[in-house]
């Protein structure tokens, strides 16, 4: 029960909830940097994701890509970035874009490949243009699967944007890093738990988007 | 050449030998994963109910962050290669787990009705029916779960030069030497894109009866498991 003992020490220190080394600071820090980046990764996987599984084709190439992106050590890019750019943003955004691109630009393609083909089909019937079909009745039947790339991907940032305190970044990871080399087990600890809680609040904002915006036809389907 | 690879003495390995020791490190904790995601998705194929509850308790293992698990776990099993296998093998569950259900799942139940009409008792239908048609879905989650853990491993040398060829960042900083950081970022890269390549390549060898020519499949496959 050491670790549990060690939490509550770290929560009850009333010095840990304010000024710059603060919980409130290093957790809105977190959170910048985890909407920052998965923005920027939504913006470049979502549009290529709807646009080439719509038309269907580019399938290999993306696959191709994301399997590349995916090889390269999250961790090492940061430090490397680091090296060739200098204390900044780009650093650490950039290995977090790098980590959150493939999960959401191959779910949604493959979200948009597996839709249905009959209520596109009846979609085209009707007379509904091309972006009729991809907005209204592609993208709201492939949400779930979107969410679940998108999810993926949020949690993967919240948990890898913690070593940028290696590189002298905020973030909650600044508890651990700063904890390892004072040896303060309950700093390191308490910086632990808020990450998981952090991964665990996404988790259920992300259950709690899908719940509000899959429409509830799709949702008993799936 | 010789200076490319050299390496500072306080690492206590030979560039090959880091290499060595980060598959080691990345690949054992993904085998391990394996040999508890088996006998755990036959439970969840057998017993439906018991799927939900099983994903979500992965799921939440998941979502601890690795320098968090790993700094937890020193308590328990000091600064060694230990402390980093084990949240790998966690978090290799996640993908195994699933993978092997929908494998499984997936074999026709007409399929299995012939392997019992020919004979066959439970224990050779799995091992000789339903694994086999699962091993393309099996195979897929082991190449997202293997390139993971590769990249993670690396992330070990914050507790204290546990990361294999992630040591090389920290000696790279500390002695203004970007040569190290590219040689382990360059060499992390190159290994998780070897052990995918022999990864597909045992598919197809596994698999003899599929088309060469079925990367869709395996690509759908790959995606389903980057979605968890």
């Amino acid at each position: 029960m050491n670790v549990l003992n060690f939490i509550s020490a770290f929560f009850n220190d009333s010095a840990h909830w304010q000024g710059y080394d603060g919980i409130p600071t290093r957790v809105a820090e977190h959170v910048q940097y985890t909407l920052m980046a998965l923005a920027i990764a939504a913006a470049v996987g979502l549009p290529v994701g709807l646009l080439t599984g719509h038309t269907g084709r580019g399938g290999n190439t993306l696959a191709l890509i994301a399997t590349s992106a995916r090889a390269l050590p999250s961790f090492g890019l940061m430090v490397l970035m680091f090296i060739l750019l200098g204390l900044g943003m780009a650093p650490v955004m950039i290995p977090l874009v790098v980590l959150a691109v493939p999960p959401i630009l191959v779910t949604t393609y493959e979200a948009m490949r597996s839709v249905d083909p009959a209520p596109v089909d009846a979609a085209r019937g009707m007379g509904m243009g091309e972006a009729g079909v991809l907005f209204r009745v592609e993208l709201p039947m492939a949400l779930p699967l979107i969410f679940s790339g998108l999810r993926s991907a949020a949690i993967q940032i919240v948990s890898t944007a913690t070593i940028a305190a290696y590189v002298s970044f905020g973030g909650l990871g600044r508890y651990i890093i700063d904890g390892l080399y004072q040896r303060d087990y309950e700093k390191v600890v308490g910086g632990a738990t808020l990450v998981a809680a952090m991964a665990l609040t996404t988790l259920a904002v992300f259950w709690a988007v899908g719940r509000i915006t899959v429409s509830p036809g799709v949702r008993r389907r799936g | 050449m010789n200076e490319l690879f050299d390496m500072p003495s306080y690492l206590e390995h030979s560039y090959f030998g880091l290499v060595g020791l980060h598959l080691r490190e990345a690949l054992l904790p993904v085998l391990a994963g394996l040999l508890v995601a088996l006998p755990v998705a036959q439970l969840c194929v057998r017993f439906r109910w018991l799927y939900p509850p099983v994903m979500w308790v992965t799921t939440v293992l998941y979502a601890i962050p690795s320098l968090a698990f790993f700094v937890i776990l020193i308590d328990y099993t000091g600064l060694s290669e230990l402390t980093v296998m084990i949240p790998l093998a966690v978090y290799s569950l996640v993908v195994l787990v699933p993978a092997i259900v929908d494998g499984v799942r997936s074999v026709p139940q007409e399929t299995l009705a012939a392997a019992t009409a020919m004979g066959l008792g439970p224990v050779r239908r799995y091992l000789q029916v339903q694994l086999p048609i699962a091993a393309p879905a099996i195979l897929a989650g082991l190449r997202v779960a293997s390139v993971s853990s590769i990249s993670l491993v690396s992330v070990g040398m914050l507790i204290g030069n546990e990361g294999a060829l992630g040591n090389m960042l920290d000696a790279g900083l500390k002695y203004d030497q970007p040569r190290l950081v590219w040689l382990s970022v360059l060499g992390t890269a190159v290994l998780a894109i070897l052990v995918d390549a022999l990864l597909i390549v045992l598919r197809v060898l596994l698999t003899p009866w599929m088309p060469r020519g079925t990367r869709k499949g395996s690509r759908t496959l790959v995606a389903k498991e980057a979605a968890r």
